[in-house]
């Protein structure tokens, strides 16, 4: 290959070149090392400034005692060690009570979430595999939750499960009689449910698009192959496409698992600032914690120990999976 | 035995059983009705009288008006949100896509030392909890402004400046693999004629991949255009979006349900029919990068 700098006058005086500033002139193998480098500084600085160094700076804030008074200037909050700690993982005091509660409820809402998206998203999708009429108008109108920004939607939501004049309550109660009295949706314990429908009905169709995208590259041979070894279609289905998309289910779940259980859009969007007991979801608890009683210390090292969480089910997610990924192929 | 459907079913040879026809049937119908009944009433409550939407829910409309679509921008000041989130998202979305590209072009393209660091270090960011960085962010901006005077906190700038990484460790993932997937011949061929390595890039490369950007455009703007809880801490009066502006309408007296359709509509048609446009390209930008 010959060097670029050689080259440079005659690719500039190409006719119809788009006219650019040439970077400043440096030797041909310095430049080529650093440029990977140089392309890559943005994105690099960007991830340091919002991401890396606030979550160091979070943590750091997680071992003071960093109430309102602090605020303007955070250095000089005075340490307090793990009292931060202590408080949050306290599980007979108020705030450490009031956590775990948290957190046992966004476990299982995520469980429940993530498992129904999945399936649904997966069923949509192999139903969709083969041609037939109306699929591409079917197609756009599965993805339509997922290209509504949340707040639209989760506000929609809102009205369809109004007490009064909710479309919700207007066909369990007035037309189907499955109720005594019209109930209550947004608070209580039915908020439980009522958060599930929205965020299954918010987040299959990122299910759905995935797996197509994964059922595209399965070679069209091996269904062939399977037909003519007299394989039927639910065999099929069971014997190629499910294991095919394994690896593509390997990651979807896992990104599913993380959004839903970070998730604070749909709950803020749902319930307001003050979640219900049943539906307090971990990021909205923390949120609480910190912003309306303005005690970010005990805010941080609650997110801190949700961090250090879904580290730990990560690694172990993909620790099993890999393994049993590895052993399958073997 | 061959099928005398004009177009070969892309899976089997065979027909599909009855039994499979008929759970596709049912199962196609019942998710259409679950996608569609909100779509529905987001659609039909925004025509609606006021009193249709106070009192019991119905079905279908006593009458039908366009008032809700006229009140939307003097109840609240929706248009300055409006203006607020274009100019934040379409910012996020132009620097993040620009970011991306450099980026993905040197995973895919160079060998560098700390490559595979940067590359995981980048996807991980994506499981932390924003929660965990919100508090920090916020008091790293407010400090910033106190110390330099550059208003991060409460400003556009800072939120363009967040939402751009929210939106880059998937951009740059799924750029890696639609630009490894651009054949390598067509760029060294750029080089041996005289481009130089951004030459070959925004000659060849990003020409090639132009799917791929798309797609990551409509990702990035949808990111922007819907998130909430930053938005909720880091804007004031002026620069509030319409992810908090939105619920300025049930936090009146009234709660104009037909308003509040009215204006979700509003906003969301842009996003909605811009992602069903493109969507062909997300699909194919998923199936080249991501999903291998």
């Amino acid at each position: 290959m010959t060097t670029t700098t050689a080259e440079r006058p005659v690719g500039r005086s190409t006719p119809g070149a788009a006219p650019r500033g040439t970077p400043r002139r440096r030797p041909g193998r310095l430049r080529r090392a650093g440029l990977p480098y140089l392309l890559l500084l943005p994105a690099l600085v960007l991830e340091l400034l919002v991401h890396l160094v606030p979550m160091v700076i979070g943590i750091v804030m997680s071992f003071k005692e960093l109430t309102q008074f602090y605020i303007r200037d955070w250095g000089t909050a005075p340490w307090s060690g793990f009292d931060n700690y202590r408080m949050s993982v306290d599980f007979d005091a108020p705030v450490g009570e009031a956590l775990l509660h948290s957190f046992l409820v966004t476990v299982a809402f995520t469980l429940l979430s993530v498992g129904l998206c999945w399936l649904v998203g997966t069923a949509a999708a192999i139903c969709m595999q083969d041609t037939f009429r109306g699929r591409g108008p079917l197609r756009a109108l599965f993805l339509v939750p997922y290209a509504l920004p949340v707040y639209a939607a989760v506000i929609t939501w809102v009205f369809m499960f109004q007490r009064d004049n909710g479309l919700v309550n207007h066909v369990l109660h007035d037309q189907l009689h499955l109720t005594d009295q019209p109930s209550f949706w947004l608070i209580g314990d039915n908020s439980f449910w009522a958060l599930l429908t929205v965020s299954v009905w918010k987040g299959w169709p990122f299910a759905f698009l995935i797996v197509m995208a994964g059922l595209q590259n399965i070679p069209r041979e091996l269904y062939e192959a399977a037909a003519l070894d007299g394989a039927g279609m639910w065999q099929q289905i069971r014997r190629i496409t499910l294991p095919s998309l394994r690896p593509v289910n390997q990651v979807l779940v896992l990104v599913l698992f993380l959004w839903t259980f970070n998730d604070f859009n749909t709950p803020y969007v749902l319930f307001g600032r003050a979640a219900p007991q049943a539906a307090d979801l971990i990021s909205v608890h923390i949120y609480q914690a910190s912003f309306v009683t303005w005690n970010f210390g005990t805010g941080s090292a609650m997110s801190v120990l949700l961090l250090l969480f879904l580290l730990v089910v990560t690694g172990v997610y993909l620790a099993v999976t890999s393994r049993g990924r590895r052993s399958a192929d073997a | 035995m061959r099928s005398p459907a004009p177009t070969p079913p892309r899976t089997s040879p065979m027909a599909p059983p009855v039994s499979f026809l008929w759970t596709r049937r049912i199962l196609l119908t019942l998710l259409a009705g679950f996608v569609l009944v909100p779509v529905y009433v987001m659609v039909s409550s925004s025509l609606k009288p006021l009193a249709d939407v106070s009192g019991k829910f119905r079905w279908l409309p006593s009458g039908l008006t366009v008032r809700p679509y006229l009140d939307i921008w003097s109840t609240v000041p929706l248009a300055r949100y409006f203006a607020n989130s274009l100019i934040v998202a379409g910012a996020a979305t132009a620097c993040s896509v620009v970011v991306a590209v450099f980026a993905a072009y040197a995973v895919s393209r160079h060998r560098f030392r700390g490559k595979r660091v940067f590359t995981v270090t980048v996807l991980s960011t994506q499981m932390f909890p924003g929660i965990l960085f919100l508090l920090p962010l916020f008091l790293l901006y407010v400090n910033i402004g106190n110390a330099t005077g550059i208003a991060l906190f409460g400003s556009r700038g800072g939120l363009i400046l967040t939402y751009l990484t929210f939106s880059l460790p998937f951009s740059i993932w799924m750029l890696i693999g639609y630009f490894d997937s651009v054949p390598r011949d067509l760029d060294e061929a750029a080089l041996v004629d005289g481009c130089g390595p951004l030459g070959a890039l925004f000659r060849v490369v990003v020409p090639a991949a132009i799917p791929g950007i798309v797609a990551v455009a409509v990702y990035a703007f949808m990111t922007a255009w819907g998130e909430v809880l930053f938005a909720s801490v880091m804007t004031d009066d002026t620069t509030r979006t319409l992810a908090v502006g939105l619920q300025g309408y049930s936090t009146l007296n009234d709660v104009y349900w037909n308003q509040i359709m009215a204006a979700s509509l509003v906003v969301s048609v842009p996003v909605v029919a811009g992602f069903l446009l493109l969507q062909r390209y997300l699909v194919a930008g998923l199936t080249a990068g991501a999903v291998k």
